[in-house]
């Protein structure tokens, strides 16, 4: 019984959610589906892409990596916020904040859910697009492992911040947080190389940390890459990502005590 | 822990811009102590009892529980604290046995299994076991409710309402089963309520609030006749309605 942070409390934050997913398994739709079927569609597509060029790129390589990688971040993102909306849509936080546990610890508990569901999501889409399309994403080597980093890095950021613009402007804001993943990719590069944006854009896609990572996995696949231009790729995006997730955090903290301050936080629910 | 004061509340201030929905109240609570907190709608009750759990920050004064202030103990005090109310919910997508398995991995209950065991059958919560609460009655919740709330046995049970919307037997159980529990424990209760015959069968002592401030404390049997009133109820009215007429203690 202390200030310190407890790792218990974390823990259970995470059990909450896994009793959900066990009771009702219609919850995995939001982990595995929606990429289950972007990589069945595109895989198809670029299926048929590969059919009309005459093969000097394989599509198929760029494009579904591409997706699996940018798949993991959403769900990270959306891992952290759904497990959030849980707790508004049970309108629970006067009986969670109320108890011991620390608005640290919560959003602990709210990253754990959401690592593990992002890595069982990217497990099943490798494994799906290994299995209908024959691609393998470890191909492109123990890059992936820093790729995986970054995203991580920046998802939680995202996840962070929509959360906490949905704990200030309360539960309407959700739909802020659903469309994101598709605003991100059109500056983060995942289909097409940053220098196929307007040049006003591409100064927007430098911010963005997941643009490093899908503009270094294309130079790797390509074959055309220095080591140290990818190096220092891959730690702009780092440290870029690193910022984010202190300025979402601190985003997070400083409406979190707002709330404590206005009342917002014990009749959370409704409108504000 | 007889004669202890669990609870002691310093100018306590929640304002609002210019609005002071709490102003500067002080009271204490004893163990074995169940204390009332009375007033009108909108007369600070639920704004008091949110700083005491830690949701709302105060803007001025001090709690302090067994000594420590609250402020600088969160953690620590808060599992010495537990509450019900009418308006916070459990999670009614989680089964009874998982609500109390939370929240008591929460406040940190030590043999949880067995203190789980021991609150489904104190509170005839057994065969519910495997219901998710959303599917419970009324009064089943509100067993549910307690049982969450004394599951880490604290010193200190806030009660918003506990029986509001419930009907007069099992609002009559729920009775019963707080002071069976106060009395075994020794803790401390802060009771707040609008049906005056409860409080006068559950609360040793009384406080009114009005427009945030606490314009009278008593016995609840005894406060009436020192103000000229016949009863509680009319007391209250005089409260929320002419709280001028009234002698200040």
């Amino acid at each position: 019984m202390s200030n310190d942070m407890s790792f218990k409390r974390i823990y259970v934050i995470f059990i909450r959610q896994w009793f959900l997913f066990r009771s009702n398994p219609i919850r995995l739709v939001t982990v595995f589906l929606w990429g289950i079927m972007n990589i069945v569609l595109w895989g198809f597509i670029t299926k048929y892409l590969g059919t009309l060029g005459q093969a000097a790129f394989s599509f198929a390589t760029a494009l579904l990596g591409a997706i699996i990688l940018s798949e993991f971040m959403n769900r990270i993102q959306q891992g952290i916020m759904t497990s959030f909306l849980e707790d508004i849509w049970s309108q629970n936080f006067i009986n969670f904040f109320a108890s011991p546990l620390e608005i640290r610890e919560y959003l602990g508990g709210l990253v754990l859910t959401s690592i593990i569901t992002s890595l069982a999501s990217f497990a099943v889409l490798i494994l799906l697009a290994g299995i209908i399309f024959g691609y393998n994403i470890l191909e492109a080597g123990l890059f992936i492992l820093p790729f995986l980093l970054i995203l991580f890095l920046f998802g939680m950021a995202v996840g962070l911040f929509i959360t906490a613009i949905i704990f200030r402007f309360g539960p309407a804001a959700e739909w802020l947080g659903w469309p994101l993943p598709f605003l991100l990719s059109i500056f983060s590069g995942v289909f097409y190389p940053i220098a196929t944006l307007p040049s006003a854009f591409q100064i927007l896609a430098r911010l963005i940390p997941a643009s490093y990572v899908f503009e270094s996995f294309r130079s790797i696949l390509s074959g055309n890459y220095f080591f140290s231009g990818l190096l220092s790729n891959l730690l702009v995006g780092t440290a870029l990502a690193i910022f984010y997730l202190m300025l979402a955090y601190i985003f997070f903290l400083r409406v979190y005590r707002a709330n404590l301050r206005s009342g917002a936080l014990a009749r959370f629910g409704a409108e504000v | 822990m007889k004669n202890e004061t669990i609870l002691k509340i310093e100018n306590l201030e929640k304002s609002y811009g210019k609005l002071k929905a709490v102003d500067g109240i002080s009271f204490s609570v004893e163990a074995g102590e169940t204390f009332g907190l009375l007033g009108p709608n909108g007369a600070g009750k639920t704004t008091t009892i949110n700083m005491l759990l830690g949701i709302l920050e105060p803007t001025d004064g001090k709690i302090i529980m067994l000594g420590k202030n609250m402020a600088e103990h969160h953690a620590e005090v808060r599992c010495l604290i537990n509450f019900a109310a009418v308006y916070a919910h459990l999670p009614s997508n989680l089964t009874v046995w998982q609500n109390l398995y939370i929240f008591g991995k929460l406040y940190e209950v030590k043999n949880l299994r067995s203190r789980i065991d021991t609150l489904m059958n104190e509170f005839d919560l057994k065969k519910f076991s495997a219901t998710k609460a959303g599917l419970l009655s009324s009064g089943e919740f509100s067993r549910l409710n307690l049982a969450k709330a004394i599951i880490n046995e604290p010193c200190l049970l806030l009660l918003d309402e506990p029986t509001a919307s419930l009907d007069p037997s099992i609002a009559q159980q729920i009775r019963e089963m707080v002071m069976a529990y106060a009395k075994k424990n020794g803790a401390a209760v802060v009771w707040t309520s609008h049906n005056m015959r409860e409080i006068e069968t559950v609360c040793n002592r009384v406080a009114f609030l009005s427009h945030g401030k606490i314009l009278l404390t008593g016995d609840p049997r005894t406060l009436p006749a020192q103000q000229g009133k016949k009863d509680l109820e009319e007391l209250f009215i005089t409260v929320a309605r002419e709280p001028l007429t009234l002698n200040e203690q």
